[in-house]
């Protein structure tokens, strides 16, 4: 098309057209058949409809590709997914030539698969399915890509960068929310609308699963979030099944009804979904067509969002956690040197507990490979926890990787004004999107006055928006140097936040270190922590497991009358006594055993008390040695637990809260014994797997918590492992022991190939297999070595292959 | 909270289970009421039996135990319900912090599933015995002979994936791990099905067998 379809919407409401399934049913689509290859077996039929939806006075007419994708066009099938995308592209190129008039959306559906770590689709992988659509849709010559019936942002995330990174057509984004506005996925209109608006979609709304009735407290939300134009295609209305037949309940003309207020409400493109016809589409023109076009005003809020809500950064504080960062912290250095993923996910719990709203990632240590370890660690953080996350690196390449598989806005630790700095952390926030700090700081170092650091961030502000980033998407950092060092360091400082604010910026602080230097620095960091709130702050970086900056923060938040009814606080102090919170692990062992200090290691680890058996360890440590206390206490004890789970009078989470016992108490004892040059001898190392196709690892896990308490290295290669990958783990360590798990019937193939591969590559191995769907006999058949039907059998299989081998080694 | 068949899950044969067992399972339906969204969808189908099939709209299949349990039925109901990616968010989240939780979690996940199910089933039964109709109990893919290689076919006849976000992996598994699919019968004769669910079950020696008197 000639004319702009940006230009068009900005002038006048511009219509979409409407439901396809219900109207190629009508003209004989079976039940099962894939209706992408009426593109090229019907050509005649999508074009009949087209140029009705024309007629009708729709301008963006849908190509018929809403399930073209590799996925269910698979390469070297009956149908070529280039030719279904081609021919579907003619179908409406066809007739909007033939109207004089319309636009040709590509249209890209859900590819039907949840994506990781819901699911078993990459998002990679996502993102390739997307990019191959959008590539051909654009060859073939549409004029712009329409993504629809999102319910899951992620996967919006993966279209709409396969849509911006291939093509240059304006893109369109709609989500499918329920009628509470959710996602199916978890989130909300806001965080939706954070997600697709830092994506850069040039329009975004809703689609599908409600009719317009349903739609209209939705739309409400997306206009007070939305700065971008919006679109409503809702359902004819609601659904019902009469006689095997889909009704709705209201008609064309109700439709069209709502729509029109919809419209006056401020939707800007209209059209329908399921259920809807040319009819419907008709009377919304008729009745929409001369409504007045309001383009949403710019929203000035600043939003991050994570993939289940999204946070705001305003007048309110905002937490984020500082704590996963390898500075000073040698067990944090040691974690990542070891690849313990586990350590940093305590980290993150542990700051989500004591109250963060946000948490800062920082894994840069210079002898590990950064972008790798931060990309990990950001999916994993991901896949457990639910706040947003702020990326923070001055490694670029770890930054990009962060921000391109991140599940929403994040935030991004640092950009700062120097030209170089800026060149490259600018591009990459207009391409994901995100909230950027900004550091006053420049090529010349940090000003020594307030006016010098507001006008470094004058300047950023200026270069942002060359690259089209918006003042509220970024938070300037006015920079704290010590007291120690410049005792007019904070008074700069706070000089700096009220100087941002009056500019109508935000601001964000590293707080801690102003104290640098000094005794008892939480003093000094709680008082500094009010003042700049009482300055003005926005968000801060602080340690959240501190009570003296949290009660600090709760305070503040009552005094400046931002806790209603002081709910919050109360909530929080109201119960607890003066020091509360402050409990120390010994007081939680005691509440959680009774009566405390009367237990003994091995009660607590039979009784399942993680706090206890930590305390009893700690205190036994100092009159006895480690491997004492390790043989005459807890294995012993580990022993009772597991015969009395054989004997069916100890039940499997009372096993697991024992090993979580006695793992605490390992603790302890690892540590006092590294400090003094000692190690305990490890039985020997067994490789544990869920299986190709597999996702449930619960099992695997329960396993590896067993071994581990009796002494063995486990090397967990985690679910979902290709049999090539664990032959070639098995190969490399020549490990004798291999456990393999697998959840169900369609899986155990693939449990049968890796036992096969195995014993072509690794010969001496034993594999031990278990899961829900195996049994004695299907074990054997697949060549496993034994069968373990719960947790406990694993470990005595596993002393047994070990003390075999130990004995022949002897002999 | 249905702690009783949360412990059975856990392989508690209507043993007492100790206090910190109990305290975790209690937390964890709290948890998962907090966090969880529950969705249903269904839709009916004709039903008839040509050449040993049984055809369902949708999809078709052979499964003896399945063509028994439709007996004297002119329609089915197809079915799904799923407590969302927030359950699996949750087993997910301690499998990688506190196995033991993550054990008591899911046995509450599939205790508040299972409920869940009973629950918009007693609301189709009540509905279509206005009718005169009556429900038989619900069959699942996997149950007998009834293969789980008709869940695509079954999901996509529902719009499963749109309405209630279950989709299926390569492997056939059902994400989230929580959702249900089954057949429920639709008859005009009215029978007293006193064998379903766990006790319908050929695998008589499984260690979560319900225990019935």
């Amino acid at each position: 098309m000639s004319c702009n379809i940006m230009e068009e919407i900005s002038r006048r409401k511009v219509f979409c057209d409407g439901g396809m399934g219900s109207l190629l049913q009508a003209r004989g689509l079976k039940a099962g058949e894939l209706p992408e290859t009426w593109n090229v077996l019907h050509p005649e039929v999508l074009r009949e409809i087209h140029m009705e939806y024309l007629k009708a006075g729709c301008d963006i007419v849908t190509t018929n590709t809403f399930g073209a994708n590799r996925l269910k066009y698979k390469p070297g099938g009956p149908f070529e997914l280039g030719e279904i995308v081609k021919a579907a592209v003619d179908n409406v190129a066809w007739a909007v030539k033939k109207a004089g008039r319309g636009f040709v959306a590509l249209d890209l559906g859900p590819t039907g698969k949840l994506l990781k770590p819901l699911g078993d689709l990459d998002f990679d992988d996502a993102y390739d399915i997307y990019r191959e659509v959008v590539v051909l849709g654009c060859r073939a010559g549409a004029d712009l890509i329409l993504i629809e019936t999102m319910s899951d942002g992620y996967e919006a995330k993966a279209a709409v960068l396969a849509a911006r990174e291939n093509s240059s057509l304006p893109v369109f984004a709609t989500m499918i929310f329920d009628e509470k506005g959710k996602l199916l996925t978890g989130g909300n209109v806001e965080s939706a609308v954070a997600l697709l608006e830092g994506l850069g979609v040039d329009a975004l709304g809703i689609n599908c699963g409600l009719g317009p009735m349903q739609m209209k407290g939705i739309l409400n939300d997306v206009l007070t979030y939305a700065s971008v134009p919006v679109i409503v295609n809702p359902n004819a209305g609601l659904p019902r099944s009469e006689n095997g037949v889909t009704v709705y309940d209201i008609d064309e003309e109700q439709f069209a009804e709502v729509m029109e207020e919809i419209g006056r409400m401020g939707a800007n493109v209209l059209g329908g979904c399921c259920g809807t016809t040319p009819e419907h589409i008709k009377k919304l023109v008729k009745r929409c067509r001369d409504q007045e076009q309001r383009l949403p005003r710019e929203k000035n809020r600043t939003v991050i969002s994570s993939y289940s809500h999204s946070v705001v950064i305003d007048r309110d504080p905002v937490i984020i956690g500082e704590r996963i960062n390898p500075t000073g912290k040698p067990k944090f250095k040691q974690a990542l040197r070891e690849h313990n993923l586990e350590y940093i996910l305590q980290e993150a719990v542990a700051q989500q507990d004591h109250g963060a709203h946000v948490l800062d990632v920082n894994v840069g240590l210079p002898e590990i490979d950064e972008a790798r370890m931060m990309e990990e660690v950001v999916r994993e953080l991901q896949s457990i926890m639910d706040l947003p996350l702020q990326i923070d690196t001055s490694d670029i390449k770890a930054m990009e990787r962060a921000m391109r598989i991140y599940n929403g806005k994040p935030l991004i630790n640092s950009v700062n004004g120097k030209k170089e700095s800026m060149e490259a952390v600018f591009p990459l926030v207009k391409k994901y999107g995100g909230v950027v700090v900004a550091l006053a700081l420049d090529e010349d170092g940090i000003p020594d006055t307030a006016g010098g650091r507001l006008e470094i961030a004058g300047k950023i502000y200026d270069k942002a928006a060359e690259y089209g980033i918006k003042a509220k998407d970024i938070l300037i950092d006015g920079l704290c140097l010590t007291v120690s060092s410049d005792s007019k360091g904070a008074l700069t400082t706070l000089e700096t936040l009220r100087g941002v604010r009056q500019l109508g910026g935000k601001t964000i602080l590293g707080v801690s270190n102003i104290s640098f230097g000094l005794p008892q620095r939480e003093n000094i960091n709680g008082a500094f922590f009010t003042m700049a709130l009482a300055n003005g702050l926005n968000a801060a970086i602080i340690n959240p497991n501190s009570e003296v900056m949290m009660k600090a923060y709760r305070s503040f938040r009552v005094l400046a009358d931002m806790d209603g009814q002081c709910r919050d606080y109360i909530g929080i102090y109201g119960k607890k006594e003066e020091g509360a919170g402050e409990k120390s692990r010994a007081e939680a062992g005691a509440r959680e055993g009774g009566t405390g200090q009367s237990h003994g290691l091995g009660s607590c680890i039979r009784r399942g008390l993680k706090e206890g058996a930590y305390e009893a360890a700690k205190a036994l440590l100092d009159k006895r040695e480690a491997l004492d206390i390790i043989n005459e206490e807890m294995i012993p004890a580990l022993d009772d637990v597991g015969k009395g789970f054989e004997q069916g009078t100890v039940f499997l989470p009372q096993l697991l809260m024992s090993a979580e016992a006695a793992r605490a108490a390992f603790d302890v004892i690892k540590d006092r014994m590294e400090a003094s040059g000692q190690r305990q001898e490890k039985k020997g190392t067994i490789i544990l797997a869920t299986v190709k196709g597999d996702i449930h690892d619960i099992g695997k896990n329960i396993v590896k918590v067993l071994l581990e308490n009796y002494a063995y290295e486990v090397v967990d290669l985690g679910k979902d492992v290709a049999p090539e990958h664990i032959t070639e783990a098995a190969v490399r360590g020549r490990v004798p022991l291999v456990g393999l798990s697998a959840l169900m019937t369609t899986t155990v193939p693939s449990m049968e190939e890796t036992i096969k591969q195995l014993r072509k590559d690794a010969p001496w191995v034993k594999v031990m297999v278990g899961g829900a769907v195996l049994t004695e006999e299907y074990a054997r058949t697949i060549g496993a070595d034994h069968y373990c039907r719960d947790a406990m059998a694993s470990v005595n299989y596993a002393e047994s292959v070990m003390s075999g081998i130990e004995r022949a080694e002897k002999g | 909270m249905n702690l009783k068949e949360t412990l059975r899950y856990l392989g508690y044969k209507g043993g007492e289970a100790d206090g910190l067992t109990l305290k975790l399972a209690e937390d964890c339906w709290r948890e998962l009421e907090q966090k969880t969204v529950k969705r249903t969808c269904f839709r009916e189908f004709p039903l008839s039996f040509r050449e040993g099939r049984i055809h369902m709209g949708c999809f078709e299949t052979v499964s003896t135990a399945l063509e028994k349990n439709l007996r004297d039925c002119r329609q089915v109901v197809l079915f799904a319900a799923t407590l969302g990616v927030w359950a699996d968010h949750l087993i997910r989240r301690y499998n990688r912090l506190q196995v033991s939780k993550a054990v008591v979690m899911q046995a509450a996940a599939a205790a508040m599933l299972e409920d869940y199910c009973d629950q918009v089933y007693e609301e189709l039964r009540k509905e279509y015995e206005n009718k005169g109709l009556y429900l038989r109990p619900r069959f699942s893919p996997g149950y007998g002979d009834f293969s789980i290689r008709c869940q695509p076919e079954l999901l996509a006849g529902l719009e499963a994936g749109k309405r209630a976000g279950i989709t299926l992996t390569d492997s056939l598994l059902m994400m989230p791990s929580k959702s249900v699919t089954a057949v429920i019968g639709v008859s005009p004769v009215r029978r007293e099905c006193a064998v379903k669910g766990c006790e319908a079950c050929d695998k008589t020696d499984c260690l979560y067998r319900r225990e019935t008197q």
